[in-house]
């Protein structure tokens, strides 16, 4: 590997942000034509290195060599003079701009921009590759999938010949996955080499030849992908052994906490990026979830999970229909929310971890006497919950905005968990977290659900949702197609119900299965034995 | 005086007061798309209109007294892309700042070079256009002077080079995702430079229009809230060339008819029909609410390394 004689190669990178260093002296090869995935928790690194590959960081020390030359990467232009084009996690596309503005954005080779012939050369371009955009369509409201081919096309548009992928499958649906992976394999066979990044052990497993595993801003292995299996890359990445799928055998369930009626709202605010979800609302959605269990909703995301959760928490009307929530559960705190956007609407980014900690209860006992923040009360208060919950930070004042994605989901989840809810709705609550903050996160609402709490968890990410659940509900368009025991469902059934390709049955039907349930014990030995199962398929 | 005759005269001042406002808000319209927000417009055209009845008063020389205009509020406009872009201060305050030094430095001017009063300048000789400036009533629009040719001529330049052009495209994806921009190999800074200079420029040419043209004399504060007018002919005209500048002559015309009402002399407190501009300016604005999607970065400035 040490004599490549084309490919990119990189030595010896460093790269510090103030005290913190992000990449410490990293070197890495790759031959052309290969696929190379990047694996590493968050904050190991991966996201920090390809920036600097890609021109948007300069790094403090070290060597880049495209084919044998040393090259230069002072700016995202350098980058694409070199062949260097980067897929970033978050879109970098312009929302209110066509999807042939943004391909052709910074390409300049004339004055006039000729948006006619220029849609007709990406059409062409996307059929030759598998990547079939609308060219006039606005990049803002067009979905998730389709503004990701964008990102791709506009690299290939470049006639980029290194291609960094940074976390591509986060936001797409199962089918689209696996679509988007046979793509990747078609850019190889074209010379085109590619860096995959990701933390998602299977994809890099499917699609990698080769594979490095970066840990706090430091190489720690690269392997041949046919010399190493997931077990291996899993112990490298996080350096402790990790508990996965260990739930314990659910106690039968309790009475119905929360109930839905045929209901039937309107969309939530319409969110910045994309209008397609205003157009989603839900459509008489009936659901039951009793003490103690844990519902999952799987569905692609946009197809009501937002507005579901909103209604429940009361944060948008209801135009039809009823929602009850338990009567034995409306305490002092009767709902818990773990809202989608941890640092948008869970997090106040630029207020204290202790002042976070209090957003619900800053105004009442003992937090607060006569007008006045008790600031003693405030530190115990925040001192506890960091312990109970094991949030990284060295001091309680220190801004939410500060933590990682994983701790600010624990400050999150210790605000929320701290009245002892009896209905607690989780949105996407392990998205974009690492092994090990996503097994806090699970281990958390397994104790609540132990304790007696009504669970409703959504997510897009199938497998995530399917190991948490006691039942699971998919939804489509607004409308729960189907609910499953979570241990009989098998990954294709669900995936087929997520893109709405049964029939959609009758509510009354689901209502009907929703009564009978099954009981506990049955449900219980399910649960176990197709746990293991699962585990053994996958290692 | 007939109904034709006051028409006429009521259009030909429709179009003068829109001149300096149609400048200056395609200026505006220019930095604003590019994410730099600048609400100091209104002292870039009392730059311009200071600089050029400078200039012609000492030389009397009128072209070089507008070029020297045009010149005066790049400058002005490189000092507040200085601050907003490369020193990332506020824009808001940065805009302020200019407004404020230049009411101070062109009143402490005028008062050292005009110090006799009020001086009269050279005019900006019409240009009028054989035949169609004998047509009734349209006919004014052919007796303008080459400022307003120019405007005519910047309308269909501007639009096409902020819809067809390479430029333009970076200078919108600038405006509104300058990350997205860019990561695709756009400089963000230089063309939010390139977009506030411009801006600058053109609004020093609203202060020249309005000195040379318009009153031909130089009085303190005489922009008197044109720019900010032209910020809200901007806003209303939702930042495209076209309906900006049917926005401005909304507003002049407006100008216009109130001037007229106060010569009939109806009993109206002038105070009162003085407002009538900025009035409307506020209920075209209040209609307009949360309809009018401005770039999605304006007024952020854009730091490169940021974590």
């Amino acid at each position: 590997m040490s004599e490549l004689e084309s490919g990119l190669r990189l030595v010896g990178i460093t790269k510090q942000f103030g005290p913190f260093i992000a990449n410490n002296s990293i070197s890495l090869t790759v031959p052309t034509g290969c696929i190379h995935g990047l694996l590493g928790e968050n904050g190991a690194g991966k996201s920090t290195l390809m920036n600097i590959l890609s021109g948007l960081y300069q790094p403090d020390e070290g060597k880049i060599f495209l084919d044998k030359k040393p090259i230069d990467i002072k700016t995202p232009a350098d980058a694409i003079k070199h062949g260097i084009g980067m897929i970033h996690q978050h879109f970098m596309l312009v929302p209110q701009l066509t999807v042939v503005e943004n391909i052709v954005l910074g390409s300049a080779d004339s004055l006039r921009l000729n948006i006619k012939a220029q849609a007709k050369e990406i059409t062409q371009l996307g059929k030759d590759y598998g990547l079939e955009v609308p060219p006039l369509a606005r990049v803002g409201d067009l979905p998730v999938g389709i503004q990701q081919r964008v990102e791709i096309l506009k690299v290939l548009y470049r006639q980029a010949r290194i291609l960094i992928l940074d976390e591509p499958t986060a936001v797409l649906t199962p089918a689209e996955i696996t679509a988007f992976l046979q793509v990747l394999r078609r850019l190889a066979a074209r010379a085109c080499t590619i860096i995959f990044i990701s933390h998602k052990l299977d994809e890099v497993m499917a699609v990698c030849d080769e594979v490095t595993v970066l840990r706090q801003g430091n190489v720690v292995a690269t392997r041949a992908i046919a010399q190493t299996n997931r077990t291996e890359l899993a112990r490298l990445m996080v350096d402790r052994s990790v508990e996965i799928n260990t739930r314990p055998i659910p106690q039968s369930a309790g009475k119905v906490i929360l109930n839905l009626k045929n209901v039937w709202a309107n969309a939530a605010a319409i969110s910045a990026q994309s209008k397609t979800h205003a157009i989603l609302a839900l459509r008489g959605l009936s659901l039951q979830v009793r003490a103690g269990e844990i519902v999952g909703i799987a569905g692609v995301d946009g197809n009501g999970q937002r507005e579901l959760a909103d209604a429940i928490a009361g944060l948008i009307p209801i135009q039809k229909g009823t929602i009850e929530i338990g009567s034995e559960a409306a305490a002092q705190q009767p709902i818990a929310y773990i809202p989608e956007d941890r640092q948008q609407q869970g997090l106040i980014l630029s207020f204290s971890i202790a002042h976070n900690l209090i957003l619900k209860a800053f105004s009442k006992l003992p937090f607060c006497r006569r007008w006045i923040l008790q600031r003693a009360e405030i530190a115990a208060h925040a001192k506890s919950a960091i312990q109970t919950f094991d949030i990284r930070a060295a001091s309680a004042q220190l801004k939410a905005g500060q933590l990682s994605g994983g701790n600010q989901q624990k400050v999150i989840l210790a605000r929320e968990l701290a009245g002892e809810p009896g209905v607690i709705i989780a949105m996407q609550p392990t998205r974009g977290l690492d092994i090990g903050a996503i097994a806090a996160v699970q281990q958390s609402l397994l104790a609540q659900r132990s304790r007696g709490a009504a669970i409703l968890y959504i997510s897009t990410e199938l497998e995530d949702v399917m190991a948490m659940s006691d039942r699971l509900a998919v939804i489509y368009r607004g409308q729960l197609v189907d609910i499953l025991e979570a241990s009989s469902a098998t990954l294709e059934q669900v995936g087929a119900l997520m893109v709405g390709s049964t029939e959609i049955k009758e509510s009354l039907a689901t209502a009907e299965k929703l009564e009978t349930g099954v009981s506990p014990e049955v449900k219980a030995l399910e649960t176990n034995s197709s746990a293991t199962k699962g585990k053994g398929e996958r290692l | 005086m007939s109904s034709i005759d006051f028409l006429t005269d009521f259009l030909s001042a429709c179009l003068r007061l829109t001149v300096p406002l149609a400048f200056a808000a395609i200026g505006g319209l220019l930095s604003e798309r590019s994410g730099v927000l600048n609400i100091g417009l209104e002292g870039l055209i009392l730059t311009g209109a200071f600089a050029s009845a400078a200039v012609a008063f000492s030389t009397q020389q009128v072209w070089l007294a507008i070029a020297i205009a045009c010149c005066a509020g790049a400058l002005m406009g490189w000092i507040h892309a200085y601050l907003c872009v490369s020193l990332n201060v506020n824009q808001l305050v940065s805009g302020l700042a200019i407004n404020l030094t230049a009411a101070g430095l062109t009143t402490y001017g005028a008062r050292l070079l005009f110090n006799t009063g009020t001086v009269a300048l050279p005019p900006l000789s019409s240009l009028p256009i054989p035949v169609l400036q004998h047509l009734p009533i349209l006919g004014v629009f052919f007796q303008q002077d080459l400022l307003f040719y120019l405007l005519l001529l910047l309308l269909p330049a501007s639009t096409y080079g902020l819809f067809h052009t390479q430029w333009g495209l970076s200078l919108r994806a600038v405006g509104n995702a300058p990350k997205a921009a860019d990561t695709a190999g756009v400089s963000v800074a230089r063309i939010r430079y390139v977009s506030v200079i411009l801006c600058g420029a053109l609004c020093g040419l609203a202060g020249a229009y309005l000195a040379l043209v318009h009153v031909q004399f130089f009085a303190e504060n005489m922009s008197a809230g044109k720019g900010f007018i032209a910020l809200a002919a901007l806003i209303f005209g939702r930042w495209h060339p076209v309906t900006t500048t049917l926005a401005c002559l909304l507003f002049g015309a407006t100008e216009a008819l109130q001037l007229r009402i106060q010569a009939f002399g109806l009993n109206i407190p002038y105070q009162l029909l003085a407002m009538l501009p900025y009035i409307t300016a506020l209920f075209a604005l209040a209609g307009l609410a949360g309809k009018a999607t401005p770039p999605a970065a304006l007024g952020l400035p854009y730091a490169k390394e940021k974590r």
